[in-house]
């Protein structure tokens, strides 16, 4: 029994030297995605600019025409298809990324993307010995949920780059809330590793909290695209009523992709992960259901997720509906994040029920009578 | 082709084609209606199920069921409203006249999500409609001008426009489309599974809510303490405290009993975290019916017993010190019963009374009642210490603590009492010969004598009692269903896209045959113009390209390349 609790407390030791190693590598790339940006603004770009004054011209889309060598003469392998905008939507070709062009401003991106790759796995293995110190899933407090959802944010930036999705530009945002965050998580939030009580032995408490973890990621990198896109967005509309943005408007919005992306790309991932945010609060209610005797009582917990659930089915409407698309929709977006945000944090700190056990470690089981 | 057309009848030919690639309700303005009951009626039928109302009432409901996660709730925490009225004296009545203590059962509340579903029914049953029309139909031919669609692509080919088409229509319904030929091009639609998948969302809805709402009226959920060793038969007498739903019925309770066998709990032995709770077990005998074999399981914090729908939950656990009284005569008046006792902290501190409604007379040979108010701890911190707080919530040192009191327990008054608790009014102190309140504290196997000769109690054990909580939610199996359901239109609706493409084929001036290719989304996705690409390489291999005439056939197709294309009719941007 001595012996066990002696590798728990090693682990969690190591657990919590790889968590500051991964801060203090995630801090270096912190300084590298600046320097990306310091760099980047050095270059002359104007491509929005232009294109917003000069006559559009139809682009052609993937797939790119590829041409074969067939006995000297150029055959098209496959015909080449035209992409025209929507009526309406602005035409603007997407901006060179945080390095804007720049050869130096490009090197200090891709160190910066290994070093957030590198301190992701850092962290990563502070999540996993903490999880095998404590010999279970690794959330049943905040210290635990924020080192895991941090991580899994970063994680989801970087399958997102793996999948040569346009996001480099995400960066420096997602960085500085990661550090933020993990700062929180080992000043506050800490708590020392123990094993679970009761109520939290459920294997729904592993479906049910990585579900939701991994959906405030995906949510999270959802909404500061769509805090972007709101910038570029007026940005764009500056430009093509005629007005000069500010210098450092210009500069670092110039590099972002354009507003239309932006929107559709927050759209998209908003929209990809809504399905598994419903089966997060599914999964949730039966959990409940095992563990109180209901699977929907109205706890804070419960009516914070129904709230958030709401507002992102308002915010896919609202997509759906003609006059709420563009800036409205990307209000009740943040709307939506804001709420889902309350509930990880204000629900946990300053509401109490039944998911109180999340930030102070004590038993579900007082509340009920234990 | 070659017809000149107005730039707003080519429009109205593009819409066509991008027309019902959904059964969304069109948004139009709201004008007022013509007088009249049945105009207005029909108006605010319009407006209530209109999308941009759906909308509002969407943000609506999740607005207002944000203050019943700040407020306390009856239905969640009854003691903490009381506690609530008690502290605001002026903002208590307010609260209770606007519901705010049960929000999710106010009228208000009520109001926003039945208007959300009546809205809701009167959406999508028109959609069902228009979608089994769409679906009896076929996809709307190719639009004049293919060039104007969001993806498009051309070439010439020496094959014919009649064996172009034939291997298009082959190739699109192998491709699973709902492909035809209409003139000179082929029209395909495939993705119909979006729509599919979004009604079927939307009525799952539905029956999410009908479950839910079931459940709320049928449900019933009662709480009783079982010592080791007793049982409970599930009849309404046999409950501590119970609840109901509106429409409950005394025959719904399902029929069976179980008897309680060993209770084990395990707790953290030290460290920072000394004494948390790790398992808690209950060994249970139980048999279904009035006359059922008996079964033997164990009841686990996360893991209830299911008996026909109704779930057995363990939901806490206490001591029970086991205690026996003899009276001034010597006489057994309280023979070895376990007294439950009422948890206080996380390490189980104790409280609660022991009563001895008969059979006691005093020194004087008089029939009296008595009273003791108890207090116990599994561990005791040791003495001198001071402390009746229990130290650790497993049973290592146990103490009982006890004040003596006599008279009339005034059980008899009619009035319901609490088992736990002493109603002094009529209960005398015994003295000790100080003059002061006889109290004691004792180790299992110790007696308290009381003054004067009036008799004894003897602590004798401990045992160990559970709380079940016995509910059931009618209905809770179709809510699963609803939810399965949903999350799987959810993602149909919102994973599969909905397109067209169209194909034409048409003999140019030259003799050589020119091929039009274009697609169109509901939305303007990437994946709309890789698919085409793909379509139209594999069209090419059957009909390869022609040289090119030198001069772009397209060129005074276009004549104003500044005009831009029209959308699907509500299409994502
Ligand atoms: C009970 C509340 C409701 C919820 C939670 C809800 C949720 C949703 C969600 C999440 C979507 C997105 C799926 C998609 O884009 O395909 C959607 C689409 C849709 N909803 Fe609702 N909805 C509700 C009520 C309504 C009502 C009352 C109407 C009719 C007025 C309606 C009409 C539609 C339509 C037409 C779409 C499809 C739009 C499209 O084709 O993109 N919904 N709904």
């Amino acid at each position: 029994m001595t012996l066990a609790a002696a590798t728990h407390e090693n682990l969690a030791n190591i657990s919590n030297t790889l968590i500051y190693s991964a801060m203090a590598v995630y801090t270096l790339a912190f300084f590298a995605y600046i320097a990306e940006w310091l760099f980047g603004s050095r270059s002359k770009v104007g491509r929005t600019a232009a294109a917003l004054t000069e006559p559009r011209e139809e682009k052609a889309a993937a797939p790119a025409v590829t041409a074969r060598k067939a006995g000297g003469t150029a055959v098209l392998e496959r015909p080449k298809v035209t992409v025209r905008a929507t009526a309406g939507a602005r035409d603007v070709p997407d901006g060179p990324g945080a390095h804007g062009g720049s050869e130096q401003g490009d090197l200090y991106g891709r160190i910066a993307v290994s070093l957030t790759a590198l301190g992701f796995l850092l962290a990563f293995g502070g999540v996993l010995c903490r999880a095998l110190s404590v010999e279970r899933a690794p959330w049943g407090n905040m210290y635990e949920f924020n080192i895991t959802f941090s991580t899994t944010a970063v994680g989801v930036y970087l399958l997102l780059l793996a999948l040569k999705t346009n996001v480099r530009w995400l960066g420096l945002f997602l960085i500085t809330t990661v550090l933020l965050d993990l700062g929180l998580a080992v000043t506050v939030l800490y708590t020392e590793s123990d094993q679970l009580v009761p109520a939290l032995h459920s294997y729904w408490l592993w479906i049910h909290v990585s579900t939701a973890i991994l959906c405030g990621a995906v949510f999270y990198v959802g909404a500061v695209s769509t805090i972007l896109y709101l910038f570029r967005d007026s940005y764009e509309n500056k430009l093509a009523g005629g007005g000069t943005p500010g210098r450092f408007a210009t500069s670092f919005l110039e590099r972002l992709p354009a507003a239309a992306s932006l929107d559709k790309f927050s759209y998209r991932v908003n929209a990809a992960v809504f399905p598994l945010w419903t089966f997060t609060i599914v999964a949730g209610a039966i959990w409940a259901g095992d563990a109180w005797g209901r699977y929907w009582g109205w706890d804070p917990k419960e009516t914070w997720s129904f709230i958030t659930w709401v507002a992102y089915a308002g915010y896919l409407h609202a997509r759906a509906t003609a006059g709420w698309k563009g800036r409205k929709a990307a209000y009740l977006a943040l709307l939506a994040f804001a709420c889902w945000l309350f509930n990880y944090y204000g629900v946990n700190m300053f509401v109490s029920g039944k998911h109180s056990y999340a930030d102070v470690g004590l038993g579900v089981l007082q509340a009920a009578g234990f | 082709m070659t017809k000149t057309t107005t730039p707003a009848a080519e429009d109205q030919d593009l819409g066509a084609a991008g027309s019902q690639l959904s059964t969304a309700p069109s948004e139009e303005a709201p004008n007022l209606p013509a007088l009249g009951v049945i105009g207005w009626a029909r108006w605010f039928w319009r407006q209530l199920t209109s999308m941009r109302v759906a909308l509002l009432l969407l943000l609506l409901l999740s607005l207002a069921a944000i203050p019943g996660s700040l407020i306390p709730q009856t239905g969640v925490d009854a003691t903490q409203v009381a506690d609530f009225r008690q502290r605001h004296t002026t903002l208590g009545p307010v609260y209770d006249k606007l519901g705010l203590f049960h929000v999710y059962s106010s009228v208000w509340f009520s109001a926003i999500y039945i208007l959300l579903f009546v809205s809701l029914i009167g959406c999508i049953v028109p959609r069902t409609w228009q979608f089994v029309g769409q679906l009896r139909g076929r996809p709307p031919g190719a639009p004049r001008r293919l060039t104007r669609l969001p993806a498009h692509t051309t070439w010439r080919t020496e094959t014919d426009p009649e064996q172009v088409r034939e291997a298009a229509l082959a190739l699109l319904k192998k491709r699973r489309f709902r492909a035809h030929t209409a003139g000179d091009a082929v029209a395909a639609e495939k993705g119909y599974l979006r729509e599919v998948g979004n009604l079927l969302f939307h009525l799952a809805l539905i029956l999410m809510l009908v479950a839910f709402a079931w459940g709320q009226l049928f449900k019933y959920e009662g709480n009783k303490l079982v010592l080791e060793g007793d049982g409970f038969a599930n009849t309404l007498t046999q409950y501590d405290d119970f609840k109901s739903g509106n429409l409950f019925t005394q025959d719904d309770l399902d029929s069976f009993s179980f008897k309680l066998g060993d209770f084990r709990g395990t707790y953290e032995p030290s460290g920072p975290n000394r004494g948390t709770a790790r398992t808690f077990e209950a060994d249970l005998t139980y048999s279904v019916g009035a006359f059922g074999a008996e079964q033997k399981t164990t009841v686990q914090v996360n893991e209830p017993l299911d008996i026909g729908g109704s779930k057995v939950y363990l939901v806490s656990h206490g001591y029970a010190p086991v205690v026996t009284v003899r009276d001034a005569s010597g006489k057994v008046v309280l023979d070895k019963e376990a007294v439950p006792l009422l948890p206080q902290d996380g390490n189980i501190t104790s409280t609660g009374a022991i009563k001895v409604m008969d059979g006691y007379r005093n020194a004087d040979g008089e029939r009296e009642q008595l009273g003791f108010q108890a207090f116990f701890v599994p561990t005791f911190a040791g003495e001198g210490s001071g402390t009746m707080l229990s130290q650790f919530p497993a049973l290592l040192n146990p103490r009982l603590a006890l004040n003596a009191y006599h008279g009339d327990l005034g059980v008899d008054s009619g009035i319901p009492q609490s088992v736990y608790q002493l109603d002094k009014t009529h209960l005398k102190e015994f003295k000790d010969s100080d003059g002061e309140l006889a109290k004691q504290r004792l180790k299992v196997g110790e007696t308290m004598e009381l003054p004067g000769g009036q008799g004894s109690i003897t602590f004798e054990g401990v045992q160990e009692w559970a709380g079940f909580q016995i509910a059931k939610q009618p209905a809770s199996g179709w809510a699963l269903a609803g939810a399965v359901a949903a999350i799987l239109g959810l993602s149909a609706s919102l994973f599969v896209q909905r397109r067209r493409v169209w194909v034409r084929a048409v003999r140019g001036a030259d003799g050589v045959t020119v091929v039009e290719m274009a697609g169109l989304g509901r939305s303007e996705s990437a994946k709309v113009p890789e698919e085409l690409g793909d379509l139209a390489g594999l069209l090419y291999e059957r009909a390869p390209g022609a040289p090119d005439p030198g001069q772009d056939p397209e060129a005074d197709q276009e004549p104003d390349p500044t005009h831009s294309a029209v959308p699907a009719e509500g299409a994502e941007k």
